[in-house]
């Protein structure tokens, strides 16, 4: 791997990317709660049947492949990372029990923690919208979810139609519903706490 | 399984009702854009003499958000419910896919993995309690005394009302949590909509993804997925979906049109809650506050089955 490496910085071509493995980075992995991904044997089962596929600029069983050899900022940077809807397809029917959305789970998570700007900017503002609804009341009103969204997003008009449709069907409740214990809420997200 | 071991109280459950007392966890979505679901479910339960409380003061599971960001949150969140629950001590009702799920998953992790137990005692100055069984709308009455029950309840008959039923993803998987053996071709629900005389239509899309919780970032990708479902739907000669989780429902229901502009389409199929069908079988008179909070006008169909 490294000697390929090495091989094109001599040639100099400039296009060709040049990549870093971290060799600690399954280590990292493991110790963010990740699964363990070494029974993958790359049968393509799980991204055969993602339905996130189609948009996803690495797809599943490259994610893990890439985690394997260590590709540490090409994983996180990736979009797959974030359109990933932990719909449970890939986990179910892959033969070797690899949990892929766990994985998928630990890396958003070193990501956050790292600093990476996710690919998908509003992805990853969507959760941290609903993260501050639960904060704030322990229960997550819709129409304040948008709210904070919207604001975070700075997208006002998207969507502005469905919203008020939405709203003139009763869809959208006004008042926001407070847990009466929020204090333990907001505990078990510090003790958590990866922001 | 768990649901036979309380559900019946003696023979003749069927026919006295099921007198049943049932947790019930509503959760974020049933108290907002799915007061449908909430108030269809509460209904149908009343029908079936299953009665149902409330958790004290529950809060969010965590959803599509927590797991994301926080392991111990994503099991935590749930655990403070699942505290609750183990108090009232009755099976708890959860009618949303993406709470049971989660609620499930949560369940699993800390009967299985000494580490959270330990948080969990930091956290709740207790051990983790004893689990309480936890129930999805189609496992609750799928039961076959329940089948039984509804058929021998039913005052308008479904007829000739073709749909397909949608399940989503997390009533069903991973089966590890879910414990589902047929979790690739569902049949509970089929098997309540033919008890209430409709006709259940045979697809292959039932365990589709709909997007979820994608459906404010990335809008784009929820159409494409739930125009998929549509044509599928209608390919398959369905008039309308069934479905049991406030996520697939909103986004079918909500998208539809959108997706529908977006790639030239035509087709209009009404999103239907089982609940709420459910429900109207059994004779219930003021589902019209339900048919008004779709954006998919259900009535016209309703009206041409003779239902509405």
């Amino acid at each position: 791997m490294s000697e390929s490496i090495s091989s094109v910085q001599e040639i100099g071509t400039d296009e060709l990317p040049v990549i870093e493995p971290d060799p600690s980075f399954m280590k990292q992995m493991l110790e963010m709660g990740s699964p363990q991904i070494s029974p993958c044997f790359q049968c393509l089962k799980c991204s055969s049947g993602c339905p996130l596929g189609f948009a996803m600029d690495h797809l599943p069983h490259q994610i893990i492949r890439m985690v394997q050899m260590g590709l540490k900022h090409e994983v996180l940077a990736s979009s797959a990372i974030w359109l990933c809807a932990s719909c449970e397809t890939c986990v179910t029917r892959c033969p070797n029990g690899v949990e892929l959305p766990r994985v998928m789970d630990a890396l958003r998570q070193i990501a956050v923690r790292e600093g990476v700007r996710p690919a998908e900017e509003e992805i990853a503002k969507f959760h941290d919208s609903f993260m501050d609804e639960i904060r704030c009341s322990g229960r997550v009103h819709e129409m304040s979810l948008i709210g904070r969204y919207k604001r975070r997003t700075r997208q006002w008009f998207q969507d502005a139609g469905l919203g008020a449709r939405m709203f003139l069907r009763g869809r959208l409740g006004f008042l926001p519903e407070k847990v009466k214990d929020r204090d333990k809420v907001r505990s078990i997200l510090r003790k958590g706490g990866a922001r | 399984m768990t649901f036979q071991a309380g559900a019946c109280h003696g023979d003749g459950a069927a026919d006295e009702g099921m007198n049943r007392e049932l947790s019930y966890y509503p959760g974020c979505s049933l108290h907002g854009s799915a007061r449908e679901y909430d108030h269809s479910t509460r209904a149908l339960c009343e029908m079936l003499d299953i009665h149902l409380q409330e958790l004290d003061d529950w809060s969010c599971c965590g959803a599509s958000s927590a797991h994301a960001f926080d392991r111990d949150a994503s099991v935590m969140l749930p655990a403070r419910n699942l505290a609750i629950a183990a108090q009232q001590g009755k099976d708890v009702l959860i009618p949303c896919a993406a709470c049971y799920g989660r609620t499930k998953a949560a369940q699993k992790s800390l009967a299985e993995d000494a580490g959270l137990q330990h948080k969990y005692a930091e956290q709740f100055g207790s051990n983790v309690p004893v689990s309480v069984p936890l129930l999805n709308l189609p496992e609750l009455l799928s039961d076959p005394d329940m089948v039984e029950a509804l058929k021998q309840r039913v005052r308008k008959p479904l007829n000739g009302l073709r749909a397909v039923c949608y399940y989503g993803c997390l009533l069903m998987r991973p089966p590890s949590v879910t414990q589902v053996e047929n979790y690739e071709t569902p049949e509970t629900m089929e098997r309540v909509f033919a008890a209430l005389g409709g006709t259940p239509v045979p697809w292959s899309y039932k365990t589709e993804c709909c997007g979820g919780g994608l459906v404010l970032g990335r809008p784009d990708i929820v159409n494409k997925l739930v125009d998929t479902l549509c044509l599928q739907a209608e390919e398959a000669g369905a008039e309308a979906f069934i479905t049991a989780c406030p996520m697939c429902q909103g986004n079918l229901d909500m998208r539809q049109k959108d997706a529908a502009a977006a790639f030239g389409r035509d087709y209009s199929l009404p999103v239907f809650y089982i609940s709420e069908l459910a429900a109207l079988a059994l004779g219930y008179a003021r589902s019209n506050g339900w048919w008004r909070k779709h954006l998919v006008n259900p009535r016209p169909l309703l009206r041409e089955k003779g239902l509405q």
